[in-house]
């Protein structure tokens, strides 16, 4: 910086012949300059461009592999439903109209009964008397000539025979009621059947109603539109964090199965063997738990409840039922011996809190508690039950497995998005800074292009004078 | 190619599991001075035994030895274990263990000479026959030795990887005269351990015994 300073014996002089000669070759080299930031901007805002582009590619990409997994699996859960809805249709099918031919039997006897009664209880008419010309003759006569007596005799008869008549029709009525009596209950007999009937039909259209939902929804699948892939993608995170949460508490069953079984295993695979870093006891436990979860999934694989291992699923129902059996045997063994290490550990617990007592030197080898039973039962009852209860995590597994594989790809595409935005803004600055930097470049120059500028317009003046006047002339 | 990789690399953590790996249990051999006064602080000493009896796992081993006039010697080791790798045989061990010391301390009697250093000798002769992963060599004593004629104990200690433990070193009477003597005393075994190659600590407050083991 001396040695700068030092070509003139005034240093401001030389500072000003330095500054005149930078700014000199940096206005002869301005236009190279600026070219040269313009390329080195431009390279790389395109890079970055082409970068956020080929990520979005990427991204695109993934949506569309992302949307096909999320209708296949929809298409799949939908096909199971819409397959379990066919299974109960026919079940109610099968249940309700398998009696219908004696509940038609049964409707058909009573409706012959209730015709049979009808007919008997129909109202005949009484005839029309017979006597009534011969009252109309008998009126005729004349009084005086002893038609008086032969009306009295009539009337007699007649009073005689009107009771008769009324007799007979009071118990021609009374047979008629009695018939219609016994109609009632073929009524109620007929109502209930045709009610039975109702029920069987209005569940069977309910069901078919479901059906046809289920059916629309898997059409909309098929068809791939976008409600049916937003609704699936909502339904399939909302699973995510379900099943996730399911798992954090059968995680902490799987814990505290831990605790009740790896101490007892030291007695015994030994207390002080290692696997690597890891105590044999605890690798032991471990091993029994994750045996168990295994069977468990065996289990429900075998019952068709979960469909991890299509081969599972795919086997003759026959050997499917055998497996069946088997791992419910051996889940039952392994939560026996469950059971027996709970109660192992309760023993090992008061031998060692009565060594513990001896060797602080106390006399009472240990508090002896008469309620100590009540524990000693409640960790064999949770030894035994954890076990099956950690098979029914297959369930949660299988629903956070599929989940899982659309909630990634969900992540994976916002991921992308943001790295694509991120290049994009990138690319944006680049280019700003490129003309920033030009313009900095030009700071220091301010003077020349100053001069530049007001030359430039006394020329533009000048020639734009000639043209008028040539104009003119 | 990434399924052959992962198996390989499986295969190499399955053999690394199977490599024998290096002993994680504790060998301790406690030194009971007997001699002269001193054989009236075996009470303590009991105290300590128990202690180490609770602090000490299975598969671990403990000897406790007296120290008399010629203590390089299996004779001098009062009781002696291997604890079991069954937690419960081990406490049913302990139990045992317990029992032999605390008869000891009961009919002990007391010693005309202390051969600390045969004991010594006899302590990592014990420990290093046991390939415990650590070795810890408790000395209750006052450090004072006194051969018997006769006796050779001009041997270098090989204490390679040893904790030596000094506990409860009570002061002599000659010790309050001049404590210069006590010091030197004290020392003279530090730096005899530390030229073996052990580590030389100290406790005389055995309520914290803590860090002990």
């Amino acid at each position: 910086m001396g040695i700068l300073l030092a070509i003139t014996p005034w240093p401001a002089i030389s500072a000003l012949f330095w500054i005149v000669l930078a700014v000199a070759v940096l206005y002869l080299a301005r236009h190279t300059a600026h070219q040269a930031i313009h390329i080195t901007a431009t390279a790389l805002s395109r890079g970055l461009r082409i970068a956020a582009h080929s990520v979005g590619r990427g991204e695109a990409k993934l949506a569309a592999r992302n949307r096909e997994v999320l209708l296949a699996a929809g298409r799949e859960a939908k096909e199971r439903i819409v397959e379990r809805e066919f299974v109960r249709v026919g079940e109610s099918v099968r249940k309700d109209l398998a009696n219908y031919p004696a509940l038609h039997r049964a409707l058909s006897e009573s409706i012959a009964r209730i015709e049979e009664n009808h007919q008997n209880a129909v109202d005949v008419p009484p005839e029309a008397p017979g006597w009534v010309r011969a009252v109309e003759a008998v009126a005729e006569i004349d009084a005086r000539k002893g038609g008086t007596e032969v009306l009295e005799d009539i009337h007699k008869s007649l009073v005689r025979a009107h009771k008769e008549a009324m007799e007979a029709y009071r118990a021609a009525s009374s047979e008629r009621h009695g018939l219609l009596r016994k109609m009632m209950p073929e009524w109620r007999v007929v109502l209930e059947t045709l009610g039975y009937v109702s029920k069987s039909v209005e569940s069977i259209l309910t069901r078919a109603v479901a059906v046809d939902r289920h059916m629309q929804e898997y059409e909309d699948i098929v068809r791939g539109q976008d409600r049916a892939v937003s609704t699936l993608s909502s339904s399939s995170i909302v699973q995510f964090f379900v099943s996730a949460l399911v798992l954090t508490v059968a995680i902490g069953g799987a814990a505290i199965n831990f605790s009740l079984i790896a101490r007892p295993m030291a007695e015994m695979v030994g207390g002080t063997s290692y696997i690597g870093s890891f105590r044999t006891a605890n690798v032991a436990a471990l091993v029994i738990i994750m045996v168990e979860i295994s069977m468990g999934l065996f289990l429900m694989e075998s019952l068709r409840i979960t469909r991890l291992f299509p081969v599972i699923g795919a086997l003759p129902d026959k050997i499917r039922v055998r497996m069946m059996w088997i791992t419910f045997a051996i889940l039952t063994l392994l939560a026996s011996v469950e059971a027996g290490l709970a109660y192992m550990r309760e023993v090992l617990l008061q031998d060692e809190l009565a060594t513990g007592a001896l060797l602080r030197g106390e006399n009472g080898g240990g508090l002896q508690n008469e309620y100590l039973w009540i524990t000693t039962v409640a960790q064999m009852g949770m030894g035994f039950i954890l076990p099956f209860a950690l098979t029914f995590v297959a369930i949660p597994l299988e629903t956070f497995i599929h989940s899982l594989r659309t909630v990634l790809g969900l992540a994976g595409i916002a991921l992308l998005r943001f790295i694509a935005l991120v290049l994009r803004v990138l690319s944006s600055i680049c280019r700003h800074l490129g003309t920033l930097a030009q313009r900095l470049y030009d700071l220091p120059l301010f003077v020349p292009l100053w001069l530049e500028a007001r030359m430039k317009h006394r020329s533009d003046t000048s020639s734009d004078l000639e043209t008028a006047s040539e104009v003119r002339t | 190619m990434k399924r052959v990789a992962s198996i390989l690399a499986g295969l190499v953590l399955a053999l690394g599991a199977c490599a024998p790996a290096a002993p994680r249990n504790t060998g301790v051999y406690l030194l009971l001075d007997t001699s002269g006064t001193y054989a009236n602080e075996l009470r303590k000493a009991e105290t300590i035994i128990l202690y180490t009896l609770a602090r000490l796992e299975p598969s671990d081993s403990f000897a406790v030895a007296r120290i008399d006039t010629g203590s390089f010697s299996e004779k001098d080791i009062v009781a002696k274990a291997t604890f079991d790798d069954r937690p419960s045989t081990a406490n049913t061990q302990k139990r045992a263990f317990a029992g032999e010391v605390r008869q000891f301390v009961e009919h002990s009697e007391s010693a005309q000479y202390t051969d600390i250093s045969g004991g010594l000798l006899q302590a990592i002769e014990f420990l290093n026959e046991k390939h415990p992963g650590r070795k810890t060599i408790m000395i209750f004593s006052d450090l004072k030795e006194d051969l018997a004629k006769g006796y050779v104990r001009d041997v270098p200690l090989d204490l390679k990887g040893f904790d030596v433990v000094a506990l409860n070193v009570t002061k002599l009477r000659t010790d309050n005269f001049d404590p210069k003597e006590y010091m030197s005393r004290v020392d003279a075994w530090k730096a005899k351990v530390e030229q073996g190659g052990g580590r030389w600590r100290m406790i005389n407050d055995l309520e914290r015994l803590d860090g002990l083991l």
